[in-house]
């Protein structure tokens, strides 16, 4: 599987490979760099994942700490983003708060990848009862709508970060089954593969060598774009009460707090919004950039 | 026409049976024992056993699912544990709610959304098409819940405008009942306009560079009529596919929605019934959306025939 996670084994593979050799990879990465919102979208993308890994090194007081004789103080210069309804830092638990959303964001993603692309893969290629089987169940899956399965999940399993990524994870997991199912069916018809079969080349050698290569690109670009989903499904979870739990910091949680005070502390609602905002955009640009790079017909 | 829908009814079967049996499963899953909490502070075990005979909890789980499936086949979904109500009543009286919630972010979407695609799509490579597009990706990274407190923010406790929630049903005062349910459906409908205005963008784009739409252009018709009859018109079949799926969206929006605006819709009654580990209720609710998902699917499905004249033919 971790050829799913660094593609660029893939390229160094498809380098030596005849077959796909045609694929300049260097092509997609330069396409990629002048592509200008992509960029943004990277950066903003660099800048949240620097803000949750120094989050523990920075000068920032305690995120948890509270403090009865500064509640809902107006931004200040000792608290720039001001402090909520009891006396805790806004700014830094917006900082710390960014680690539930990413952890979220990619574990959930990590979790329907590593589940819909294998199942995809095998209803793609071995077709028949497998594939009737599979897909039947992905689309009763889907036909429940991605937040009511995530609430109803959420709810069985019990509210916090973890279970929250759990159901975020399995909700989106038929999304990359029937994503990978199509793009095996397409692969599996080309001359190639059918080559590869008759000269005996084992299922295992056609799988990885010549249909995963091909499954990458799509996989990589919705994966980037269900980050962005899934960090907002987090958010919208723990607005909810059903994700990371109190005192713990958490941009939905936040949120959820700051509504009960909009007209005394209205500050407590503005900044996690943005960051949410923010960080969103950044994984839907970023998506929509290696769309375009990894796109061969787009010029 | 008919036999291709009564081909796809029966596709649709399955995967009904399936979704029947991923609720069921749903209530054996959720955390806590709602016949505990039924029998109140002293657990009295004669009320208790009452109450398993009386919900059929003793029987095994194969003939819970099939008693189950029975009666939600007649039209009964079981009781509210909470409100004592039959479940299909209570889904019945949110229902119209989320409706017109949903109705009004779709005509809000639609109206914006639509428009908007064919603009960008005509200029593109423009300010125009890249403004567009910065507001389109904007809609849709917005968390909508974060957009609701934001707009209670401004429009009700600082300009004191629009009401912050509340409901008014239509047929009681349709004026006001739209007025007090502008804001959410304004919220709800945010993300839909976004993905209508790309969808009907790259529609347009395809279409616009087809063979069809330069003979029109040959011909010297105008460029308006190019646009709306010739490539519009075809434009619109991918467009209708896709409203199918914005069901299931307009759906999980109005979860978050109504949490905010507190409208008493059918989004509310999920997150009550989830706190209130209301089984029959959230069963009831999932299976009622994702039915109502593949009609929808199944119409959409239809539509797209009657739009397409080649696919009619056959």
């Amino acid at each position: 599987m971790a050829q799913v996670a660094t593609p660029t084994t893939i390229d160094a593979e498809s380098a030596n490979d005849p077959v796909l050799d045609h694929r300049p990879e260097n092509r997609v990465w330069k396409k990629f760099r002048t592509h200008r919102s992509a960029m943004l979208g990277g950066i903003l993308v660099i800048f949240f994942v620097a803000m949750a890994l120094l989050a523990p090194v920075l000068p920032i007081p305690d995120p948890t700490a509270t403090d009865w004789g500064a509640v809902r103080q107006a931004p200040s210069a000792a608290h720039p983003f001001g402090t909520d309804e009891i006396g805790r830092d806004v700014l830094s638990r917006l900082i710390w708060g960014a680690q539930a959303s990413l952890l979220a964001g990619v574990v959930s993603v990590a979790i329907a990848v590593l589940v819909g692309v294998p199942l995809g893969i095998a209803a793609g290629y071995f077709g028949g009862w497998t594939d009737a089987a599979i897909s039947r169940c992905t689309e009763a899956l889907l036909a429940a709508p991605f937040l009511i399965l995530a609430i109803a999940l959420a709810a069985f399993l019990g509210p916090s970060l973890t279970n929250a990524m759990i159901a975020i994870g399995i909700s989106a997991t038929p999304l990359f089954v029937r994503l990978t199912r199509g793009q095996v069916l397409s692969v599996a018809a080309e001359d190639y593969v059918d080559s590869a079969r008759a000269i005996g080349l084992p299922t295992r050698k056609i799988l990885t060598r010549y249909i995963l290569p091909n499954i990458v690109p799509p996989v990589l670009v919705q994966a980037t774009l269900t980050v962005a989903t899934a960090i907002i499904a987090e958010a919208s979870l723990s607005f909810l009460g059903l994700g990371q739990q109190p005192p713990a910091p958490s941009w939905g949680s936040m949120l959820n707090t700051a509504k009960n005070f909009l007209d005394q502390a209205p500050w407590m609602a503005l900044w996690p919004g943005i960051a949410i905002f923010l960080v969103v955009l950044g994984f839907n640009l970023l998506g929509d950039g290696l769309r375009d790079a990894l796109d061969p017909r787009e010029k | 026409m008919l036999s291709f829908i009564l081909r796809r009814l029966l596709v649709a079967i399955p995967t009904i049976i399936l979704i029947s049996i991923f609720v069921f499963a749903l209530q054996k899953l959720l955390p806590g024992d709602p016949i505990l909490a039924m029998a109140g502070e002293e657990r009295d075990p004669e009320t208790i056993a009452f109450l398993r005979e009386k919900y059929g909890m003793n029987d095994p789980i194969p003939v819970q699912y099939l008693k189950w499936v029975g009666n939600a086949l007649t039209g009964d979904l079981g009781i509210s544990l909470r409100t004592n109500q039959p479940v299909l009543e209570l889904i019945g009286e949110k229902l119209p709610v989320t409706i017109q919630l949903a109705t009004m972010a779709m005509i809000f979407a639609i109206s914006i959304g639509i428009p908007a695609g064919i603009l960008s799509a005509i200029k593109k490579g423009t300010a125009i098409d890249y403004v567009a597009n910065v507001v389109a990706l904007s809609g849709l990274s917005i968390p909508n819940f974060w957009l609701g407190i934001m707009l209670i923010l401004l429009v009700s406790v600082k300009w004191q405008l629009l009401p912050a929630s509340g409901y008014v049903p239509f047929d009681e005062d349709p004026l006001r009942s739209i007025q007090v349910m502008i804001m959410p459906a304004f919220v709800l409908g945010t993300a839909l306009a976004a993905t209508l205005m790309r969808h009907t963008r790259s529609a347009m784009l395809t279409v616009l560079t087809s063979d069809y739409v330069r003979t029109a252009r040959a011909k010297g018709l105008k460029e308006r009529r190019v646009i709306l009859k010739h490539a519009f018109r075809n434009a619109l079949t991918p467009i209708v596919t896709l409203s199918a799926l914005l069901f299931g969206e307009l759906i999980a929006g109005a979860v978050l929605t109504e949490q905010i605006f507190t409208v008493p819709g059918f989004g509310k009654l999920v997150v009550d019934a989830v706190f209130n580990r209301d089984y029959a209720v959230v069963q009831g609710i999932v299976l009622v959306t994702a039915v109502g998902f593949i009609v929808m699917n199944l119409l959409a499905d239809v539509a797209y025939v009657l739009l397409n004249p080649r696919l009619r033919k056959q």
